[in-house]
């Protein structure tokens, strides 16, 4: 206990930056994970065979390989493939976790609207509405309420997954523990330190996340 | 001979290998009432269903007033503002008031000012006795008051043809008749009437044309009085031999 406390007092800074850095990343990744999400979805649902089939085999791929896989594949493939772009470590494997929550993201939006009973779709096809309007005022709002709950798990998923970034040394919770420890060799004392962090954060989350949710379903 | 509103020429829907209308060749008049009675499984519904291409017919032409509606080039939201449809499970949108789910496709799809579509669907909503639950989400209502609801939403396109499917087959028996009330009012009223329907006794009663369509097709169609009194078909006899 002693030593927990000394190592706050020592490298508070060093944690304080690492829990930036996670905050920062998760909220990236979840934000531009849930556009390319929608669009992935968008055409997932075309009616277009090609697209339809593009969009399932991106969400198979993303979702049947190891997370820390795609994140060496892009961490190594991406400066290679964009060399102009000279992009840092951090970008790759943020590209990389944007990618993975992507897949995820879609699969959620396409079950929620999936969910939404075909006798909906009918009946607002039946007084005329167009597909637009069809999707903006019938369907969506019925499907945000079954996406929410598991999108915000997906959050919860994505804040601990940016601990893979660690991996790469890339500015987040999991890499202040590594340094620390490299620094101290108290590794017990520091992984302590970072997981009580990464649980009070994800409480947090998960507390203002039911909140939401709870507003966003009140017309039930 | 008044005005034509719908009609099919050898209609026909096959889902996968299972012929469903194995060709439908009827034509609908203005202010007509129309029964569509016959076992489970007949194609009635599906029928109904091709009438505004909720279902895509896989042979045969839809005419909506001498237009084919098949035609893939037509912009077919058009033309189901003018065909309104009440389903068996009422279908009412369940995220907006009463109201809203009356005024959406009015304000939407025809331009009409707020203002006015609220006046109109309150008129409407007073014709079916549910002017006090306006402001109610559907979740409060009724099977009753929801199907009314839905019959209502689909007035309020003032549609030139109304399709009924099975409109009361979802309720409780003391809620039939408020339903049934309000399709018969509707009947008075002159509006062209498409009604998918197992209550024998209403059909009897409000319908100017009986047709009984069993294995998809029309077996026999005739006045009420001709269809339930003196049948012709067996699949007609035995079908009213069961029900009645």
């Amino acid at each position: 206990m002693d030593k927990i406390i000394g190592l706050l007092e020592k490298y508070y800074p060093v944690y304080l930056q690492g829990l930036w850095g996670t905050l920062w990343i998760s909220a990236v990744t979840v934000l531009l994970g849930t556009v390319l999400g929608v669009l992935v979805a968008v055409l997932r649902m075309s009616r277009s065979k090609a697209l339809n089939g593009i969009a399932g085999a991106y969400i198979e791929i993303l979702r049947g390989t190891p997370i820390l896989l795609q994140l060496y594949f892009f961490w190594i493939g991406l400066p290679k493939l964009l060399p102009f772009l000279e992009l840092s470590d951090t970008q790759c494997i943020v590209v990389a976790l944007v990618i993975n929550a992507s897949a995820y993201i879609a699969e959620i939006i396409r079950a929620g609207i999936g969910a939404v009973d075909k006798g909906q779709w009918e009946a607002a096809r039946s007084i005329g509405l167009t597909e637009t309007h069809l999707m903006t005022h019938v369907i969506m709002p019925q499907a945000v309420k079954n996406i929410l709950p598991a999108l915000c798990n997906e959050f919860i998923t994505t804040v601990k997954g940016t601990s893979l970034a660690s991996v790469f040394f890339v500015g987040e919770l999991m890499t202040s523990y590594r340094s620390v420890q490299a620094a101290t060799f108290l590794a017990l004392e520091s992984l302590t330190i970072v997981g009580i962090i990464y649980f009070l954060l994800n409480l947090i989350l998960s507390r203002l996340l039911r909140v939401l949710e709870r507003r966003m379903t009140a017309s039930d | 001979m008044t005005e034509e509103i719908i009609r099919t020429e050898n209609l026909t829907k096959n889902f996968g290998s299972l012929e469903v209308l194995k060709g439908i060749s009827t034509t609908i008049r203005r202010g007509e009432v129309v029964s569509i009675i016959g076992p489970s499984g007949g194609g009635k519904s599906t029928f109904l269903r091709c009438l505004n291409l909720l279902e895509e017919p896989s042979g045969g032409k839809v005419f909506f007033k001498g237009q084919d509606i098949t035609d893939k080039k037509l912009d077919i939201c058009k033309f189901r503002q003018s065909i309104g449809m009440v389903f068996q499970n009422f279908n009412v949108f369940p995220n907006m008031t009463v109201l809203e789910n009356i005024t959406l496709a009015p304000v939407l799809e025809k331009k009409v000012p707020k203002a006015q579509a609220r006046e109109e669907a309150m008129a409407l909503l007073r014709r079916v006795g549910l002017e006090d639950k306006a402001e109610e989400y559907p979740r409060k209502l009724s099977g009753g008051q929801k199907q009314r609801l839905a019959i209502v939403r689909a007035l309020a396109m003032q549609p030139e043809v109304m399709l009924f499917d099975e409109p009361t087959s979802a309720l409780d028996p003391e809620m039939v008749k408020e339903v049934l009330n309000v399709i018969m009012d509707l009947t008075r009223s002159g509006m062209t009437i498409l009604i998918v329907t197992h209550e024998m006794g209403f059909a009897r009663e409000v319908s100017d044309r009986v047709l009984f369509i069993c294995d998809g097709v029309i077996k026999e169609e005739g006045s009420p009085d001709q269809i339930f009194t003196c049948p012709h078909d067996p699949s007609t006899i035995k079908f009213l031999s069961m029900v009645l």
